[in-house]
């Protein structure tokens, strides 16, 4: 059905420009800008705090209290701001994928992607810019909703689109099935809707979104590539197995620990799977004050981290720093690399597979080169692991539509609650039919004569 | 030889029909103190149902008692003369519950001349209009048949099927309104000299079939509840009915469909006759059996078309089929092997003013002064039209009175403002019918509420009267008195309330929770939450008690409708100017301007529901207006 009530939506966007700046910048406005901001931030309560003040804190993941970044918060309270309504501007550190996290949360929690010029156009409306300017408001939006619309169009996946139409349609059957039990409620050719149907369809249908919101991480890691961090204590040869895996020799590789001092991205193809290394200046507390500023980014490279591999000198016995990094790793997707293969085994194995499971403890040795093939099989398989290479291809590719598929996920689990608490069919179908409208944003398709075009064409009704 | 046209009298307001829009209308006018004209061909047609002898059911029982709560009459008539009651939906949740009635079609008729002859400033006289009187771009009035000119400040046309009406039976086609009776010939004729588009709907009716030679024996009997209800707010519990008329289910089965399959180069739905568009929801058998072939059987409701007559309305059963084919259809069917045709079914084509040309208020954009209502405006059913009547009488009389501010029914106050909206904002490609699906709000628009969300308004209009207003005022107040009183007290988890979740099946307390709460729990009515705590200083009566239900056990979800509701009205709020230039506007999209010049929607939130007008076209629209009322405070 038409959305109505867009004009007073809270709206979100990146509004720095696109690629790899120091600092990016989220931006919400409208009057839930605070609650929402609030919902995915820890540090000061957001509502509480002075208006035009910037705070300090993470962004933190709601739903699996997964820290995404650090982030400087600004809060401007209306209407002494750029659209007069409520806004809140998150500083993100973590680069464009960090951002784009932010950016995602923020639309799964309640935010809708700003329209192109829609933040100008609220300053115009709520009366911030003046009469002269208002054309230039008008041209830019549509010149930037035409190219937006042609965007919005290309990004849209031929795979994904079609996914989401099959899931609408499962949805509208059952939706319709509902309709025909209330309008026509003695006509009995069609089975009643039931809330034991309505959970099977609605638990399928969950999990389909879930599997479409996986695919959407497979596909953000094939665009971005998989955020890869190599840790170890100094000089156990982090920079030799990067060297090794890139191919050249970007970072500087001594024997003298502590060298490694700048974090270095660098992307590298394994066996298909596109990793981004960041190299770490090692886990090691020090009081050198350049290197501190390292060893804060490996802490950080490891909580931006989608897979860790983290190095062992294995002719050396495990040291109390080796066990902190074991520490620290054990909630991720790690590797545990034994180097040094060629010097005498000093490393007490046994003790290792208490923690890590066999297969993800591999020896190599980054000088002779030996074992590396086994650690780029290991990787490949982590990655694909599970997953039909055929499927895996980019379906979910931008923040809007994670957030709408979040937002659907979370119009099933009220359809769920509702089930469980015992609510009416027809009650519950008040959030089926959300779940409905939010896959139809999408895919563009929010034309509500559709449920009555179903509803007829389906059944045969009538006096 | 031409009629002498002569003035007759002057009157505030002239109604053209009197079918179940025009009804409502007049009285409505009426009642605000308009000296007012009901026009109608055929005195003895008044309010008649030339088709099923029922009233209400899904979205169409909400209407009526919406239009109880507004002070119109179709409840109190049905509720005068109904031979049989049920609520439908029971099992399911309270927004989709509804009332359904079986008429007594002619005492339905009776009841409302009656109402309608007694009502005082309201004058019911039989004619037909031939055509308006016009004053530049304004109806002034209208000239009937007999040559007499009525003048009125404002007109409201409920013309029903009867403009340029074709009956078709078969091969038989005849000029003809419903069951018969004479057709309005030249009114279209003067609409569309007016400038109003046109165009042809058709719908249809079954055959009426002799009771005495039903076999009853192999059909399903549908008796009425025992459990009272009523459709108008103010009838007494004390008078409803015990003595109820019973409904029989039957079927069709493959000998029926091989029939109307072997004779459908007969049928005039198929043949190339019917011109006109027919309703998806209602199709005629025939209809039904080529479109669903796969199916078969149909089922087939056989309806008493009153108290006092033998005739049976065999729902389910509407065809167009020449009479012999009709006759042998019915015959194969269980109950009706020997059954006596007493009228054919037949088809009926009409006019319709496309209703896009509509504003809110249902006046004409064209004409000024000049309101259409009910299936003149391409719908459907008689709670539809008796809706539409309500409120194009409404805001004639006001009008008539020279009151600017129009009344006008949002999509979250009614069903009817739904169905004013959807006809004004689309139009309609078919007879339009309500359904629960069209409300994106029926969990607010509900039957049991729809004094609560009306009758403010029908006591302002002057529909409602003081006692009936005060009365209401009593209810509202013990109700949000009750609701307060269970969000404060408290039950402590006792013996006897754990030993009665016990016998519930339900988990037990652990600790003492709000009453409300208690309420909550999906095992737990009113009633029982009562044992648990103190009576209301008044007890409440059963629809009071129903309130105190429905708000509390679906709080959350009325809670979020109501917020989805607020963001609406604040889009319902941006009035788009009514001189606006939509050629002046650049950047609209073609579709766009094209729709936003034909449709002329009065508010942001109109136009963000015309197909075909984008985002990107609202934000230019409302930058574009916000620009010209600053041009117009700065200059």
């Amino acid at each position: 059905m038409a959305n109505t009530t867009t004009e007073f939506d809270t709206i979100a966007a990146i509004s720095t420009p696109p690629g790899e700046g120091a600092i990016s910048i989220v931006r919400l406005s409208g009057e839930d800008a605070l609650p929402i901001a609030g919902k995915i931030f820890k540090g000061h309560d957001l509502q509480k705090v002075a208006s035009h003040t910037i705070n300090y804190g993470h962004i933190v993941d709601p739903d699996n209290d997964e820290t995404i970044d650090e982030v400087m918060v600004s809060v401007l309270r209306a209407p002494k701001t750029y659209t007069r309504e409520e806004m809140v501007e998150i500083n993100t550190h973590g680069g464009i994928v960090a951002t784009n996290h932010v950016l995602q949360l923020l639309l799964s929690h309640g935010a809708r992607l700003a329209e192109p010029g829609e933040f100008t156009k609220r300053a115009f409306l709520n009366g911030r810019i003046d009469l002269t300017q208002a054309e230039s408001v008008m041209d830019l939006i549509r010149a930037k909703t035409d190219r937006a619309m042609q965007v919005a169009v290309d990004q849209l996946d031929g795979n994904l689109s079609r996914l989401i139409k099959n899931i609408r349609q499962e949805i509208l059957d059952a939706l319709a099935q509902v309709e025909v039990n209330i309008d026509y409620p003695e006509y009995d050719a069609v089975e009643t809707m039931t809330t034991k149907m309505l959970l099977e369809k609605a638990t399928t249908v969950k999990k389909q979104i879930e599997q479409l919101l996986a695919t959407a991480s497979q596909g953000k890691v094939l665009r971005e590539g998989l955020a890869t961090a190599i840790v170890g204590r100094p000089n156990v040869g982090k920079s030799s197995l990067l060297n090794y895996l890139l191919h050249e020799d970007k970072a500087i590789v001594t024997d003298v620990a502590g060298t490694t001092r700048d974090v270095i991205e660098e992307y590298v193809n394994v066996r298909d799977v596109p990793l981004k290394l960041i190299d770490t200046a090692g886990i090691r507390e020090t009081n050198d004050k350049v290197e501190k500023i390292g060893v804060e980014r490996s802490r950080q490279a490891i909580t931006q981290a989608d897979l860790v591999l983290l190095i062992l000198d294995n002719s050396e016995a495990l040291t109390d720093e080796d066990r902190a990094l074991l520490t620290a790793t054990n909630a991720k997707k790690r590797l545990v690399i034994l180097n040094k293969t060629d010097l005498p085994v000093e490393l007490d194995e046994a003790e290792l597979q208490q923690s890590v499971a066999p297969e993800n403890i591999i020896a190599i040795s980054a000088l002779t080169a030996t074992g590396v093939d086994q650690l780029e099989q290991r990787i490949a398989d982590l990655f694909w692991g599970g997953i039909d290479n055929s499927q895996s291809t980019t379906l979910v590719s931008n923040a809007r539509q994670i957030g709408l598929l979040n937002q659907a996920k979370q119009a099933l689990d009220d359809v769920l609650a509702g089930i469980k608490a015992e609510m009416p069919v027809d009650l519950i179908q008040i959030d089926m039919t959300r779940c409905w409208d939010l896959l139809g944003e999408i895919t563009g398709d929010a034309y509500q004569d559709e449920l009555l075009n179903q509803l007829f064409s389906q059944f045969c009704l009538g006096k | 030889m031409e009629v002498r046209e002569y003035d007759a009298q002057n009157y505030d307001v002239i109604v053209v029909g009197a079918g179940h829009a025009g009804s409502e209308a007049a009285l409505a006018a009426a009642r605000m103190g308009n000296e007012t004209l009901l026009l109608t061909i055929n005195l003895d047609m008044v309010a008649f149902m030339p088709c099923n002898p029922s009233v209400g059911g899904p979205a169409k029982g909400i209407v009526v008692r919406e239009i109880d709560a507004l002070g119109g009459e179709m409840a109190h008539n049905i509720d005068k003369t109904y031979i049989q009651m049920r609520m439908l939906n029971t099992g399911k949740g309270p927004a989709v519950r509804a009332l359904r009635a079986q008429a007594d079609k002619h005492a339905y008729h009776q009841a409302m001349k009656d109402t309608i002859e007694k009502q005082a400033h309201l004058t019911l006289r039989q004619g037909i209009a031939d055509r308006l009187l016009m004053e530049d771009d304004a109806c002034v009035g209208i000239v009937t048949n007999t040559g007499a000119r009525y003048h009125a400040k404002s007109v409201v046309l409920a013309a029903g099927t009867a403009s340029r009406g074709k009956i078709i039976i078969g091969e038989l086609m005849y000029s003809s309104g419903p069951n018969n009776s004479q057709p309005a010939t030249k009114l279209s004729l003067d609409l569309m000299d007016q400038g109003l588009k046109l165009r042809r709907f058709k719908t249809g009716t079954p055959p009426r079939v002799d009771g005495t030679t039903i076999d009853y024996s192999v059909t399903e009997e549908q008796p009425g509840d025992k459990e009272v209800n009523h459709f108008s707010y103010d009838t007494p519990d004390s008078i409803y009915l015990k003595d109820q008329v019973s409904c029989w289910l039957t079927y069709t089965n493959p000998t029926t469909h091989k029939i109307i399959r072997d004779n459908l180069d007969r049928a005039p739905m198929f043949s190339g006759l019917i011109k006109g568009v027919g309703p998806r929801y209602c199709p005629s058998i025939e209809d039904k059996v080529v479109r669903f072939a796969d199916k078969d059987h149909h089922q087939l409701f056989l309806e008493p078309e009153g108290r006092n007559t033998e005739e049976w309305y065999v729902q389910g059963f509407s065809t167009s089929m020449p009479e012999e084919v009709q006759q042998q259809m019915l015959h194969t069917v269980a109950g009706l092997e020997h059954a006596q045709m007493m009228r054919p079914g037949y088809a009926i084509e009409y006019d319709v003013v496309e209703p896009y040309q509509l504003r809110p208020t249902l006046e004409t954009k064209l004409v000024r002064n000049l309101f259409t209502a009910g299936q003149m405006n391409g719908t459907s059913g008689y709670e539809e039209a008796a809706g539409q009547g309500l409120l194009a009488g409404i805001n004639a009389g006001l009008r008539a009175k020279g009151i600017e501010e129009p009344f006008i029914l949002k999509r979250s106050d009614a069903y009817i403002g739904v169905m004013v909206d959807d006809l004004v904002t689309k139009g309609t490609n078919e007879p339009y019918r309500l359904l629960t699906s069209r409300a994106e709000y029926r969990l607010i628009l509900r039957h049991d509420n729809a004094d609560l969300r009306l009758t403010e308004r029908g006591h302002e209009l002057g529909l409602i009267s003081d006692a009936r207003y005060n009365k209401f005022l009593v209810k509202k107040a013990a109700i949000e008195n009750e609701l307060a009183r269970l969000n404060t007290v408290r039950i402590k988890p006792s013996e006897a309330v754990n030993a009665f979740l016990a016998t519930k099946g339900a988990t037990p307390l652990k600790d003492g929770v709000l009453a409300s709460e208690f309420l909550r729990r999906p095992e737990v009515n009113y009633a029982d939450a009562l044992q648990f705590i103190a009576a209301p200083a008044t007890p409440l009566d059963r629809r009071e008690i129903e309130q105190i239900e429905i708000q509390m056990k679906y709080a959350g979800y009325i809670k979020k409708a109501e917020e989805r509701v607020a963001k609406l009205k604040r889009m319902e709020a941006k009035q788009i100017p009514a001189n606006i230039d939509y050629d002046a506007i650049n950047g609209l999209a073609t579709e766009a301007h094209q729709k936003l010049k034909k449709i002329q929607p009065e508010t942001l939130a109109q136009a963000t529901r015309i197909s075909g007008v984008n985002p990107a076209d609202i934000a230019i629209l409302s930058v574009y207006i916000e620009q010209g009322r600053i041009a117009k405070v700065s200059s």
